[in-house]
């Protein structure tokens, strides 16, 4: 079973249509897991079931209880996120900002601090039409931990991969370079960056490229909007060629990619011809060099 | 005033807004932009600025010191992130997992883990004409973006306190690094696209905001593509749409190559001219 990342660096650059398209080619020999856990938006396409459902919790969360507290004032000063702040002699510790460490808890002459579990978003298992299946998830509002729920959702796809002896595990990744985006990467086969012709778009594929080539893993390389501008698109090019990054496709700047979302299918179900073509031979690909 | 410039989903137009906004808000007097993507900062591409400043952002992580140790292992049970263990015969520190609360170092009976600095990444500050443009970006492998907007708000704040609009480039998304980019706005702009996706995240977006009570308006992106759910959804809840930007391959154009798109599209200028004037009017007007 392979494991194939689908990021970008820079956000809106396509990756959940071509996450969507290549799970809608691989039909039941994959499991698509969407990573972009605080933004996700693969279900608008896929239109998964919610088949099965769990809570997820993450990290601890403090509280005061204020019968027992004795007002010392310990608590907020060992609290570098200041998160206890005291009002008319009464102290709390405010939620959004609390990290869970506990020091507060440990600390607290009476006691009176209580850590609890904090239910950070919920994760479901779901069948979608194109005979696979798909994990997916929600991170709760103000949630911390996006990381964690992106390892629990690859660690479920991977699983159901086992169980269903599907060849793959797809996953739409979230921008940026940072904790969610490290935690997808791990145990990857192949990474597929899906880049734009802007300087941003250049910009930030180098950076998230320096982050993959941190972890060893092969990538390849999709240029969307690709006809937007010459220049550029000759600069990625440019770039790709000196890294070793195979070039995957070229996809045109197409209003059919937002017709794909306002219908909520994939590119592949509402397209015949060019970009159908170009999409199946860059999943061939794909699939070649991830062998 | 500080507005934060955010979205949900990616790609939408944040740094488009917020790079532009600067630009014509320095025509007539001092701005400050703040690039709070710290994962991929990509605001400066607009600007040809001078650096005038820059600095180390660093995070406070425990040091070993291994001469005062007695392997109590006190340090690895007080530390609620695995970031510290005992391993055999030393005791082995993981930055990456460290929340830098300080519980090991301070909990240690034998003070064998004082804190040291270690580099997250850089601060940059630049300047041209009456914009101010601050950025921190991480170094790569680094995971933690919270601290380094954190420190980035702060260090505008306190250098330029006189100046009347800090804007906020937010990263996407709707966690914890968004928390900490609109905390302390008081005004959030959400820009967002008329498809499924922008409506989805939007809503998200609009979730997150409100935990702070924060006074939002949205820009429609992209107008002439996809549906009218998103402006039906404004409607419904009562968020004032500041702006319609139509949906223009010339924009994109412009965009891609790193140009101010007000600078060549004369109605981009007035639709910016707009959004300014209906947030001096929210703010004031008691909202």
């Amino acid at each position: 079973m392979k494991e194939i990342v689908v990021i970008s660096g820079k956000g809106g650059t396509g990756k959940t249509s071509v996450t969507a398209s290549f799970s809608y080619l691989g039909g039941s020999s994959v499991v698509t897991a969407d990573c972009d856990v605080d933004a996700a938006d693969l279900h608008l396409l896929l239109k998964p079931d919610f088949g099965y459902s769990e809570d997820f919790y993450s990290g601890e969360i403090s509280s005061i209880d204020q019968p027992g507290c004795i007002r010392c004032g310990k608590c907020a000063d060992v609290c570098r996120f200041d998160a206890i702040t005291v009002k008319n002699g009464i102290y709390r510790i405010d939620p959004l900002r609390c990290e869970g460490c506990g020091y507060c808890a440990r600390i607290c002459p009476p006691k009176a601090i209580i850590n609890k579990e904090r239910k950070a978003g919920k994760w479901q298992i779901s069948h979608i039409r194109t005979g696979g299946k798909m994990v997916h998830a929600r991170l709760g509002i103000g949630a911390d931990n996006s990381g964690k729920l992106v390892a629990k959702v690859k660690n479920e796809a991977r699983e159901l991969a086992l169980e269903e002896r599907a060849e793959y595990v797809i996953v739409d990744g979230s921008p940026g370079v940072g904790c969610p985006v490290v935690s997808s990467l791990s145990g990857a086969s192949f990474v597929v960056l899906v880049t734009e012709p802007s300087v941003s778009g250049l910009h930030d594929l180098k950076r998230v490229y320096e982050l993959v080539k941190k972890f060893h893993i092969k990538a390849g390389c999709i240029i969307n909007k690709a006809d937007i501008n010459p220049g550029q698109h000759q600069k990625i090019m440019d770039f790709v060629a000196e890294e070793g990054i195979p070039h995957l496709a070229d996809l045109p700047y197409d209003e059919r990619f937002t017709k794909a979302i306002i219908e909520g299918k994939t590119i592949i179900e509402i397209s015949t011809g060019n970009l159908e073509d170009r999409l199946t031979k860059c999943w061939e690909k794909v699939r070649r060099l991830t062998n | 005033m500080k507005i934060a410039i955010a979205s949900g989903k990616g790609g939408t137009g944040k740094t488009t807004l917020s790079t532009n906004l600067a630009a014509l808000i320095a025509e007539s007097e001092e701005v400050v932009l703040a690039d709070l993507d710290v994962e991929e900062p990509n605001s400066g591409l607009f600007f040809k600025a001078e650096t005038v400043h820059e600095e180390i952002n660093v995070k406070a992580i425990p040091y070993w010191d291994e001469s005062k140790c007695t392997l109590c292992g006190i340090c690895a049970r007080v530390c609620n992130f695995h970031a510290i263990i005992r391993l055999g015969p030393s005791i082995v520190v993981f930055p990456e997992l460290c929340h830098s609360c300080y519980a090991c170092s301070e909990l240690c009976p034998e003070a064998a883990l004082p804190i040291i600095q270690k580099r997250t990444g850089i601060l940059s500050e630049f300047q041209t004409g009456n914009l101010h443009f601050i950025e921190s970006r991480l170094d790569i492998g680094e995971e933690q973006a919270v601290p380094a907007i954190a420190k980035t708000k702060k260090f505008a704040a306190q250098k330029y306190s006189g100046v009347r609009i800090t804007l906020f480039d937010s990263p996407p998304g709707t966690s914890c690094p968004v928390m900490e980019t609109v905390r302390d706005a008081d005004f959030v702009l959400l820009v967002t696209e008329p498809t499924p996706f922008g409506l989805h995240d939007l809503s998200l977006a609009v979730d997150t905001v409100r935990v702070f009570e924060k006074t939002i308006g949205v820009v429609i992106n992209r107008y002439g593509t996809g549906n009218d759910d998103v402006a039906e959804y404004c409607r419904r809840e009562q968020i004032p749409v500041l702006a319609r930007i139509p949906d223009s391959r010339r924009i994109a154009e412009l965009y891609s190559a790193g140009k101010l798109i007000y600078k060549e599209i004369p109605e981009i200028r007035n639709i910016l001219e707009g959004i300014l004037d209906a947030i001096t009017e929210i703010t004031e007007g008691g909202g």
